[in-house]
């Protein structure tokens, strides 16, 4: 990971004293450990700051959207595909952007972690295949593959799709991938087994929006939940009002999802929405062959009528 | 999301069809009478004493 990050400085430096650039977007260490945070770096003094680690699970595209500067882009497979998404929904243009790839190796889930260890953590450390633990009074180190983000561990998007430079040779992909068990497993219940599947995940939630805020497709000047002339939603975290914020973002994201696994990262209560937008994915895939991202140059299926689009659900 | 597939129905109507649109709803009414009222859907009031 240490030779991500020096590569990757040695590249914003190069672009911002070229002045090809005049922000780049990364990851700088956060204060806690595990929790590093997005920052723009617009002076060739602040590079230093600029890291890479496991711990750089939230998306980039999200900073992109409207900004009317030139940019350089950290993107990991999902952040690529999300920029992609972008570029086609016109949030941003690509002579705009130098997107620098980086070769993606599953980034590590910060609650698996903390909860698998006796004590708080002062110290996470990647070296290689561990992942070394450190608290006031313990030591351990994990295999690192058994630490994924649940979204990471089935990707098979984990090299950018599209870039202009990369900081690293590009990774194998995963193959034999079973994406979508779980949404089996739910799509297997009774009507009512799901309906209690539903209110058990999302009865943590305290509808703080943390999940919508992380999510590079939630660009709307005005969020639906935000609205209140007509008020779609209740404000409450009555049941319904809260189910009803989930499903409806996730039907926003449909087609557009590249499962990257920011909403669930981002929410404080640990709420897996992904079982919402991933059922979505999964229907964009089967209906359509659709993978969202993946090309400049095709329309989304939800933007675009073919004659072939599947219809037998209207009577 | 749990909701009972009697209860959603899509159909492609002309304006010039009104038979049709007669047989959809009656099909619609009987199938969701069929499934009775959707009262997960319904926001319990808070009990005041």
């Amino acid at each position: 990971m240490q030779a991500y990050t020096e590569k990757m400085r040695e590249i914003a430096r190069r672009l911002l004293k070229e002045c090809r650039v005049e922000t780049v977007i990364g990851f700088r260490k956060g204060s806690m450990p595990m929790m590093n945070e997005p920052c723009l770096v617009k002076s060739i003094d602040d590079v230093d700051q600029l890291v890479w680690d496991g711990n750089c699970g939230i998306n980039l595209a999200n900073y992109l959207t409207n900004r009317t500067d030139k940019i350089a882009v950290f993107a990991k497979g999902c952040d690529s595909r999300n920029i992609v998404t972008h570029i086609i929904e016109n949030k941003i243009k690509r002579e705009q952007l130098v997107i620098i790839g980086v070769p993606c190796k599953g980034m590590i889930d910060k609650r698996r972690i903390r909860s698998m260890a006796p004590g708080e953590i002062t110290e996470v450390v990647e070296d290689g295949e561990n992942v070394r633990v450190r608290g006031a009074d313990f030591e351990k180190s994990f295999p690192r593959k058994d630490m994924l983000q649940s979204n990471c561990a089935v990707c098979i998007h984990r090299n950018p799709v599209i870039y202009d430079e990369l900081v690293a040779d590009l990774v194998p992909e995963q193959q034999n991938v079973d994406r979508y068990e779980d949404v089996r497993a739910i799509e297997a219940m009774s009507p009512d087994e799901r309906w209690q599947f539903f209110e058990d995940l999302l009865a943590p939630c305290i509808r703080c929006y943390a999940c919508r805020n992380a999510c590079p497709l939630c660009y709307c000047p005005t969020c639906f939940v935000d609205e209140s002339a007509p008020q779609w939603v209740g404000k409450s975290q009555n049941p319904v009002d809260v189910r009803t914020f989930h499903f409806l973002r996730a039907y926003h994201c449909a087609g557009r999802c590249t499962d990257c696994g920011s909403c669930e990262r981002a929410c404080p209560m640990g709420i897996n929405m992904r079982m919402f937008t991933k059922k979505l994915e999964k229907e964009a895939l089967d209906q359509w062959g659709w993978e969202a991202g993946l090309s400049l140059d095709q329309r989304p299926p939800l933007d675009w009528y073919r004659p072939d689009d599947p219809q037998d659900f209207i009577k | 999301m749990g909701v009972e597939p009697g209860r959603v129905h899509f159909s492609w109507i002309s304006s010039a069809e009104s038979t049709k649109f007669v047989d959809v709803v009656k099909k619609v009414t009987e199938a969701v009478r069929a499934v009775g009222p959707n009262e997960k859907y319904v926001k319990k009031e808070l009990k005041v004493a």
